[in-house]
């Protein structure tokens, strides 16, 4: 089934079918499926009575979130909360404000029960109750609970909401939680893209997916979509050839550096970080911190980004050969150690030592015997 | 000396059983010969471009843990097999170092692993058969279960593949075992089934033969087309034929090995052993066939001891 | 017929201390290796895995452990009844060496805990030299302690028991074990092959083992007795040793001519001329053996108790250089392996041998096993 051009024209204001079927290919090889779901995926999103429902709640955050999804071009913010999804609350993109909004929140809540996509930014506080992020004067540890049951599924967006982020750090002092905690045990399915932002497009393409499929992405133990998580950093990172020959850059604008050497010696975070940045990009030119020169700081990486200082060097998983081979004859120790030779010289001479004191007792005995 | 000369006669030919017990006869047992089905690979050296795939993939397909010489572990770079690695690739270099598969000035790489002797050494070896030679496919195994850590294997092994855990206070020996515990599931070797060049190519150990000699027919630097992953793969990869030295390592080494080897520059270069076509385990089993052969010896020769002791105690008496 | 008495007296001695304190060091760095694996205590590698732990306390332990052996076959075989006196105390110094050379085998094998599975029908493999070694050795330390039981029972009863027919079964066995097992310790390095240099890789290696080890058997007799003698203040017993003595160059005529005609044969002599390690070890280990040898030849000799136990000294030497050759200096798995006995290592070997000689102090000061005073000058 095709979608027709038609069916663009409820999309107000400028996107193309052919736009926005570009869109829908881009978001189909983003996550590893055919590019013929493309059309799939476009008819998915279009043929909906409704658009999907979206509430975002903002918690502990930065809005570093929100603002990467702001940089996205395919589709543009605009086409993405106005065509494809229905944004129907965001403290950050709200026109409305106040009782106004909160008032919608919870209309659309009640309205779209069972159906709606919970977006959560940020990290929860549990501590003393939660009082520490408010909104509209409630606890959003409050909010969450009374939301989060109703919605179809939860998207953690940032590191802050998947495993805690920044505000999560020593030493915690506002006892900050990520969301799929809070949830635990209720059975409601959550979904974390972490990220100090997240790629834009991890979030857009869970979404589409969500529409498409209706049903979540295949996910890893942490829960993060495989098709964004499922492998370092440093497996396809461009300066990998540099790292495999043992070319590194020893510190910021030494020649190494220049010459765009590895930058795992500066810190970087890629040997231990799953995460798509060094084949999808930001901002969509391409770039990311280590193509720019810096090392990453494994902010998507429980444990890793705000938690292990940015220059210590980082612990290699999936460690493979270096591009030298060992030479066909090596050394292997277990040779003389001074201790060892002076042990047995020591025992060799008093045996011998006892040998000529008993030869000599031999034939002193024999002398008296006789 | 107060030995009779009767005693010392009856005794002298008590010592006659002894000697010819003690003494080794050198009948010629059979030569065991290539199982039928024998797996194995060939490695050719020259089509080697030493990018360690097959150490990536064996680690993998044996789940073995990392090994790294530097404090920390950015890479896996094995000195050697170890209880760690069961297959590493090695590089010989000489002077400059610059031209590939050439003994002066060059470079050549070798792969290193079990070779699956036709005769195993370690097979013969181990006082309760650990190591076995699977009756199918002639792949060497090993069973931890028997193993008591004798470490008479690596003794036995001209090639120094069995290796030990030093380092576990419950040990085990370590081997390459073909990854036989991929076969039922109809996979072929990691090592071969990662090689990007062909360079390591499973199968028969017989059809391997063939493709070794037509190899090293080949006129060097014609184009040929040499099998990837196995030989019955049918995936081909057209290559420049390389200049090989007379000689497929395993076709006759110890035996016969079911792991064969071509290669640019002598074999010696690149750390295998000089081994004669007898395997020591043939050596060693005939003599020890020849003196315990149904036990008959050691019967005889305790029936005579009984006879000598109780002798020597009635003339007590 | 001379009647086997207790030496008696004080077993807390200086000597008994020293050794207890070289054991119990052993004893630390033993429960080092049951904790931490062998590679915390061993320098034994992939190269060399076997060290001094098989090539002494193994090896020329049971060598060193030859004399029941050797003087049964006398005794027994040729029958000397002469020489009946010397039997149980070599006897004993047997029981402790294989013993011994048993409890070394648990703590030099990775998978002790397994050790069973020798005897189990469905793991053994007939072809393995090993095997061999390992079920003779088991037997014989069995053997052993049978023999020795009526020196056990004496200490109890005060009556001697009488030779049985059971017992004479025992006695053939314990002389058909030892020639099986200690020709089979040099087949074993018939498999190392290639790896073992060709001035001691023969397939005559079994036959000369087994020369060499009976050799050992007397030489031991004869080292022990002078230095009971010495050490527990008791007569040298000089005429019975002097006519013991004559096998012993007998015996190293056909050893020595066996070795180097076996050279000859196979053209490999040159190698001892090197000036290489292997070499000169072969040289050393050749020299200790005609020593005693040219000592041996000279009936007065024989008869001088200092030269007689001089001769026995070199020979021992000679015997585990022989066997230190074969497993350890001639066995070379090519470039880049080494091999030298670390600390902690050597000191569980030392203790053994340590713990075998407090064990001989206090067999011999508790027990019937050395000869009476006066009857042993007979």
């Amino acid at each position: 089934m095709r979608c027709r051009e038609s069916d663009f024209e409820k999309i107000s204001d400028g996107v193309s079918r052919r736009d926005f079927l570009k869109v829908c290919t881009a978001t189909a090889v983003y996550m590893g499926l055919p590019a013929s779901l493309g059309p799939k995926i476009a008819k998915a999103a279009t043929a909906a009575k409704k658009r999907p429902p979206v509430i975002w709640l903002s918690a502990q955050e930065c809005t570093g979130c929100v603002e990467t999804l702001l940089r996205t071009t395919h589709p543009t913010l605009e086409h993405l909360i106005l065509d494809l999804i229905s944004l129907d609350y965001s403290e950050t993109l709200n026109t409305g404000a106040g009782h106004q909004a909160e008032e919608y929140r919870a209309k659309s809540i009640e309205e779209n029960k069972g159906k709606f996509i919970l977006v959560a930014d940020g990290s929860i506080p549990v501590k003393d109750g939660g009082i520490y992020c408010k909104i509209a004067g409630k606890p959003v540890l409050e909010i969450l609970k009374e939301t989060a049951p109703k919605a179809a599924a939860v998207i953690s967006l940032g590191s802050c909401a998947s495993w805690g982020g920044v505000p999560s750090a020593e030493p915690n002092p506002t006892g900050a939680t990520p969301v799929y905690k809070i949830l635990e045990g209720t059975g409601i399915p959550v979904i974390n893209i972490p990220g100090c932002p997240p790629n834009g497009y991890n979030f857009l393409s869970t979404v589409l997916y969500y529409v498409t499929f209706a049903k979540l992405p295949e996910l890893d133990d942490k829960l993060r979509p495989k098709f964004a998580y499922g492998r370092l950093i440093h497996e396809n990172c461009e300066r990998r050839a540099h790292f495999d020959a043992g070319r590194f850059a020893e510190q910021f604008g030494d020649e190494g550096h220049l010459k765009g050497y590895c930058l795992y010696k500066l810190g970087c975070k890629g040997p231990e970080t799953y995460n798509n940045c060094s084949t999808l990009g930001f901002n969509d030119l391409g770039t990311w911190p280590v193509n720019t020169g810096h090392p990453c700081f494994g902010c998507s990486e429980e444990g890793v980004g705000f938690n292990v200082p940015l220059h210590t060097p980082a612990e290699v998983k999936n460690v493979t050969p270096n591009a030298v081979q060992t030479p066909v004859s090596v050394d292997h120790g277990g040779g003389m150690s001074t201790g060892a030779v002076a042990l047995a010289a020591g025992v060799a001479g008093a045996v011998i030592g006892a040998g000529t004191v008993a030869v000599k007792k031999v034939g002193e005995e024999e002398k008296k015997q006789d | 000396m107060k030995i009779k000369r009767r005693d010392f006669l009856k005794g002298a030919a008590g010592c006659g059983v002894l000697a010819a017990v003690g003494q080794p006869a050198f009948a010629e047992a059979k030569k065991k010969e290539r199982l039928p089905g024998a797996l194995g690979f060939l490695y050719d050296s020259t089509l080697c471009i030493g990018c360690q795939a097959c150490m990536v993939g064996c680690k993998k397909a044996n789940e073995m843990p990392v090994e790294s010489s530097d404090l920390l572990p950015i890479w896996e770079n094995p000195r050697d097999l170890s209880a760690k690695t069961l297959n590493i690739i090695k590089k010989f270099e000489s002077g400059t170092g610059t031209n590939k598969d050439q003994e002066i000035d060059g470079f050549a790489y070798i792969k290193r692993q079990c070779m699956h002797c036709v005769d195993p050494g370690c097979v013969s070896a181990c006082p309760v058969s650990a190591m076995r030679k699977d009756p199918d496919t002639g792949v060497v195994t090993y069973n931890k279960d028997a193993c008591i850590g004798c470490r008479y294997c690596q003794v036995a092994c001209p090639f120094n593949i069995p290796k030990f855990q030093w380092d576990s206070a419950f040990p085990q020996i370590v081997k390459c075992q073909l990854c036989s515990h991929l076969m039922p599931k109809g996979e072929i070797a990691a090592c071969c089934s990662s090689c990007p060049t062909g360079a390591s190519l499973y199968g028969p150990t017989t059809e391997l033969l063939a493709e070794a000699k037509r190899r090293s027919q080949m006129d060097p630097g014609k184009y040929y087309d040499f099998p990837v992953s196995s030989i019955d793969s049918g995936k081909t990869f057209s290559q420049k034929a390389a200049s090989y030295v007379p000689h497929i390592y395993g076709e006759n080494e110890v035996g016969g090995t079911q792991v064969i080897m071509l290669a640019g520059v002598p074999f010696s270069k690149l750390g295998l052993p000089e081994l004669p076509e007898k395997s020591y385990a043939a050596t060693a089993e005939n003599i020890q066939h020849t003196l315990y052969k149904g036990m008959i010896a050691p019967i005889v020769l305790l029936a005579g001891l009984f006879y000598f002791v109780n002798r020597s105690q009635k003339d007590k008496d | 017929m001379s009647e086997a008495k207790p030496v008696g007296g004080k077993v807390f001695t200086g000597a008994f201390l020293f050794f207890l304190v070289i054991t119990l060091i052993g004893i630390y760095f033993l429960s080092k290796r049951f904790i931490f694996g062998i590679g915390a205590v061993s320098n034994m590698n992939d190269g060399f895995p076997w060290g001094i732990w098989i090539t002494y306390d193994v090896v020329v332990g049971t060598a060193f452990a030859c004399g029941g052996y050797s003087m049964a076959l006398l005794v027994y075989v040729f029958n000397n009844g002469e020489y009946h006196p010397l039997v149980r105390p070599a006897l004993l110094a047997s029981m402790f060496g294989y013993t011994l050379a048993g409890v070394s085998v648990f703590i030099d094998i990775g998978r002790y805990w397994q050790i069973y599975n020798v005897f189990l029908p469905w793991f053994t493999n007939f072809n393995s030299i090993l095997l061999e070694v390992a079920l003779c050795i088991a037997l014989y330390i069995a053997v052993l302690w049978i023999e020795f039981s009526p020196a056990l029972l004496e200490a109890r009863t005060g009556t001697r028991s009488k030779v049985n027919k059971i017992m004479i079964f025992f006695i053939a066995l314990g002389i058909l074990l030892p020639t099986m097992h200690q020709s089979s310790l040099g087949s074993v390095m018939i498999l190392a092959g290639s790896k073992l240099s060709q001035l001691w890789w023969t397939p005559l290696l079994p036959l000369i083992f087994l020369i060499s080890a009976i050799t050992m058997g007397y030489t031991v007799v004869i080292f022990e007795s002078t230095i009971s003698a010495i050490g527990f203040k008791r007569p040298l017993e000089t005429d019975i040793l002097a006519k013991l003595s004559l096998v012993i160059p007998i015996l190293l005529v056909v050893l020595l001519a066996i070795r180097f005609g076996d050279l000859l044969v196979r053209g490999q002599f040159g190698l001892a001329f090197r000036g290489d390690l292997q070499g000169n070890m072969f040289l050393l280990e050749n020299i200790l053996h005609i020593l005693p040898l040219i000592i041996l030849s000279s009936a007065t000799n024989r008869k001088n108790a200092k030269m007689l136990f001089l001769a026995a000294c070199f020979l021992m030497l000679g015997g585990l250089l022989f066997r230190f050759n074969t497993y350890l200096i001639g066995f070379d798995p090519g470039e880049g392996w080494h091999y030298f006995p670390a600390i902690g290592e050597q000191f569980i070997t030392y203790a053994i041998i340590s713990a075998e000689i407090l064990l001989y102090m206090i067999f011999v000061r508790k027990l019937p096993v050395l000869p009476e005073h006066g009857q042993a000058k007979a």
